[in-house]
């Protein structure tokens, strides 16, 4: 197979299971009891009202038309209105998910470059002092939840020491130095959770290929220590690790939701969560199909990439 | 020993080994010597070779050389000077300049040791590069040289390729060129042909004389067959368990050798009999017990990529067919095709005149059970987490229809019979050597009580001395119990001792078949006789003539 049709199956591939995951979504709100209109009207439902709204909403449409004309609303960025307040739901969905972007975007450019210098530190010397500080405080951090990661950071941070704002809420006043403030813990938190997977595998994808021939041989013909490193062993261990990185990347999205509701960040998380309380179902159909979308567009991406530095892939015989 | 005037500096060696020791830590911390007490030197243009079995420490000695130990390993006593320097006592940095420039290695396997994320030239190039001993051009200009010098196929561009774009034994010589490069004083060569074709080796040895030649560069080569070091090395040191069981010219080592050792070693090196016995021809009235008929089949969804062509091979009971051929050449999937391990396009596979099915799940247990398969890797064919008993009861119980108890018993009988203690029942696999693997690996197939086994370079992965046990055994075997063999294998001259019959396969075709004698007595095919000439005889001129013989054949073969 040559690289361009490897990668084509591979993104037929994740589109195959974006539809897949899509019936999901719209199948788990259908098997809820009581359909949209019982929720619009609560308890004041009658027949007669309840037939109304469903003729309205198209309610009575067989499934899989009604699942056609939501998918295709959802790709066309017509995502509905809220059951709760009735407001558009896409225009929310851009402020909150630009908010959300933010934190996991500085979550990424301090924990992925951290993890892999980290992971790297300690696959120099196995056994040595840096590697059994790195290796037992990610042990430490995978053990807790993160939660109480968040906790216990705001209760330094925050309470004892009064350096940082415990709460994230946005004002539209906010300068850059305000940002910069109530992001720092929430950061930080998503930071402790993904930074230890990340550590672990880099040290191990690495010490893999540390002890392979290849490895020896360039020992042997005087490759000096950084080198070795860098250009010998890295690129050789990267498919691994850049597949653990997509993976942490993607369970930042459910860290997310734990952490925006922790520090009351308005993002997507905190948006599904406030929406689950509330019954809002095409909230919630919207936020998990943007999360499950993400999750699989980043595995792809992983893959995809994992393949390419692959010079047995890129380079046919 | 060479011995060396200290006070004339004309005189001194270029690498002077003195008392080294290496140990390893075992589990329980207690140290173990695998070198023992090793000295020698190492003249300025001199090819010494390090010969010896698996375990004998040779590679461990060479890597000394370079002060480098493998993981687990450290050296306890003892010096390596080259020059004036005592390599053993340099600091890293300065070692890593030793190694880029003074001594510098090929490894066993180029495949593995390339790296495979950088290009050929990149790695070639990489030392002198980056010390500034060269600029990128010069180093890449002096790349193309090499590479010309070994005879590699389009020199100016094959370095632009990644490792595995290029064939195994154009790696080998692109590793020699990466060695070469800096202009080494001494250059260690570790089994540098052992992983390829037999045809490709005497090439490759040829392109790495002539460059130790040219360059009157001082090598160290390193092997475990006798009659390879005789072509290219000086002097030879013969080791056994980490010591130095003789030490003495070329010439001397295998024309007169003194120690019991290097007798063994002699008597079990590969080379050809002096006679091809003929078979007795008792066998050809007799039905055969298994026909391959006008087989062809292939790799894919459609059997599309063919691997076997128009095949057709007898086999009678009691006898032994040697399949031989190089890697690619389709002996292994003849081998898989008839025990069903994969199906034909065309043809099919008979037992004692009855066609069978194509797939394993398709055969009666009873045909299953008379075709065995005993494949190369010993180690990785037996799970390592279950004792020997669990191994050879499962078949007997599976084809056989005995009980636990009875298969117990009869597990003990059969690790006696294939010469192994029989308390061995209760180990695992990894507590086993080698060769005893591969004798459990035998009796595993035998365990089954079959009338063919298929046996697939059963004897490749092993030392000489052990190989020509498990050979021994198979004969034995065969004399008490009237087993067929189908000896897959590309060493012809093991092939030629054992076998009744002989096929020859090249390219999916078997391009030659027939009793031992009449296959391998000229005139024969061109590629019979390729295979032929690449073996190694004892004696030192053996390899010009053998090249210049190739590629005669090799353009004949072309032609046809």
């Amino acid at each position: 197979m040559s690289l361009t049709e490897i990668l084509w199956k591979r993104m037929v591939l994740g589109i195959g299971t974006l539809i897949f995951v899509s019936v999901l979504v719209f199948l788990g709100t259908e098997i809820l009891p009581g359909d949209v209109a019982h929720a619009i009207l609560g308890q004041g439902a009658t027949p007669e009202l309840l037939e109304q709204i469903r003729e309205r909403l198209g309610l009575n449409e067989p499934l899989h038309v009604r699942y056609w004309v939501w998918l295709t609303n959802f790709i066309t960025g017509d995502f509905g209105t809220s059951l709760a307040n009735g407001a558009d739901i896409g225009t929310e969905i851009t402020r909150r998910a630009s908010n959300t972007i933010i934190l996991a975007l500085c979550t990424a450019i301090i924990a992925v470059p951290l993890a892999i210098a980290l992971g790297l530190a300690a696959a120099v010397k196995p056994g040595g002092l840096v590697d059994r500080a790195i290796t037992s405080t990610s042990l430490a951090l995978i053990s807790f939840p993160d939660f109480l990661v968040a906790v216990v950071l705001v209760t330094i941070f925050a309470i004892k020491l009064r350096w940082l704002p415990a709460i994230a809420s946005i004002r539209p006043s906010y300068d850059l130095v305000d940002w910069i403030r109530i992001l720092i813990l929430p950061v930080m938190g998503l930071t402790f959770t993904i930074l230890a997977h990340m550590v672990r595998m880099t040290r191990s994808a690495v010490l893999n290929v540390l002890t392979s021939p290849a490895i020896e041989m360039a020992i042997l013909k005087g490759v000096p220590r950084r080198r070795l490193l860098l250009r010998h062993a890295l690129p050789n261990a990267l498919g691994p690790i850049i597949n653990v990185v997509a993976l942490n990347l993607a369970y930042l999205i459910s860290g997310v939701v734990v952490i925006e509701t922790l520090f009351n960040f308005p993002g997507l998380g905190r948006y599904m969560v406030e929406a689950v309380t509330n019954r809002d179902v095409p909230i919630v159909q919207t936020c998990a199909m943007i999360f499950c979308s993400f999750y699989v567009l980043l595995n792809m991406t992983a893959d995809i990439l994992s393949i390419i530095a692959n010079p047995r892939v890129r380079y046919k015989k | 020993m060479r011995d060396t005037s200290q006070n004339d500096p004309a005189d001194e060696p270029l690498l002077k080994v003195r008392g080294l020791d290496v140990s390893v830590r075992d589990k329980k911390g207690r140290e173990f010597k695998i070198v023992d007490g090793i000295s020698f030197d190492v003249q300025p243009g001199e090819v010494i070779a390090l010969i010896g079995e698996s375990g004998s420490g040779k590679t461990t000695i060479s890597l000394g050389c370079m002060g480098y130990t493998r993981p687990g390993c450290h050296i306890t006593a003892g010096s390596v000077h080259l020059g004036g320097t005592n390599v053993l006592e340099q600091s890293l940095p300065r070692l890593q300049e030793l190694r880029g420039k003074e001594i510098t290695y090929v490894a066993q396997s180029a495949a593995a040791s390339f790296n495979g994320a950088m290009t050929i030239d990149a790695q070639v190039t990489e030392i002198p590069v980056i010390t500034g001993a060269m600029s990128r051009e010069e180093a890449l200009a002096k790349a193309a040289r090499l590479y010309s010098d070994l005879e590699l196929p389009d020199p100016e561009n094959i370095g632009k390729r990644y490792p595995h774009q290029v064939s195994g034994g154009q790696l080998q010589r692109l590793m020699a060129a990466m060695a070469m490069i800096s202009d080494p004083r001494l250059l260690i060569l570790d089994e540098p042909t052992t992983a390829l074709d037999v045809t490709t080796q005497i090439e490759v040895l040829h392109s790495f004389k002539k460059l130790i030649r040219d360059n009157n560069t001082a090598a160290i080569y390193v092997t475990h067959d006798l009659s390879l070091v005789a072509q290219v090395a000086d002097h030879i040191l013969v080791l056994k368990d980490g010591q130095m069981v003789e030490y003495g010219p070329t010439e001397q080592i295998i024309s007169d050798p003194q120690h019991d050792y290097t007798k063994a070693l002699m008597a079990a090196a590969h080379l050809m009999p002096e006679e091809i016995h003929a078979p007795p021809a008792a066998t050809a009235d007799e039905a055969p017990l298994l026909q391959v008929r006008n087989v062809t089949a292939g790799y894919g969804p459609a059997q599309e990529i063919i691997a076997l062509r128009d095949i057709d091979l007898t086999i009678h009971a009691g006898e032994t067919v040697g399949v031989i051929g190089e890697s690619g050449s389709g002996k292994t999937t003849l081998g898989r095709l008839i025990s069903g391990l994969m199906g034909a396009k065309q043809g099919g596979v008979f037992l004692d005149g009855q066609q069978l099915k194509h797939s394993v799940n398709q055969r009666s247990r009873d045909e299953l059970r008379q075709i065995q398969f005993a494949f190369q890797m010993a180690d990785v064919a037996l799970n390592p987490r279950q004792r020997l008993n669990k191994i050879l009861s499962r078949p007997m119980m599976f084809y056989r229809g005995l009980s636990q108890r009875e298969a117990t018993k009869e597990v003990a009988r059969l690790l006696e019979r294939v010469g192994l203690p029989a308390d061995f029942a209760w180990r695992f696999p990894p507590e086993l050597s080698g060769g005893q693997r591969q004798r459990v690996n035998l009796a595993r197939a035998l365990a089954a009580q079959p009338r063919l086994i298929i046996c697939d370079e059963i004897t490749s992965a092993l030392d000489t001395i052990v190989a020509q046990q498990i050979l021994d055994l198979l004969e034995d075997l065969q004399d008490e119990l009237g087993l067929s063999y189908m000896f897959i294998t590309h060493d012809i001259a093991t092939v030629s001792k054992i076998s009744e019959r002989i096929a020859v396969m090249r390219h999916g075709r078997i391009v030659a078949q027939g009793p031992v004698d009449q296959v391998l007595q000229p005139p024969c095919h061109e590629y019979t006789q390729l295979l032929l000439n690449s073996v190694p005889e004892m004696r030192t001129d053996w390899l010009d003539e053998a090249v210049v013989e190739r590629r005669k054949l090799v353009a004949a073969l072309d032609n046809a």
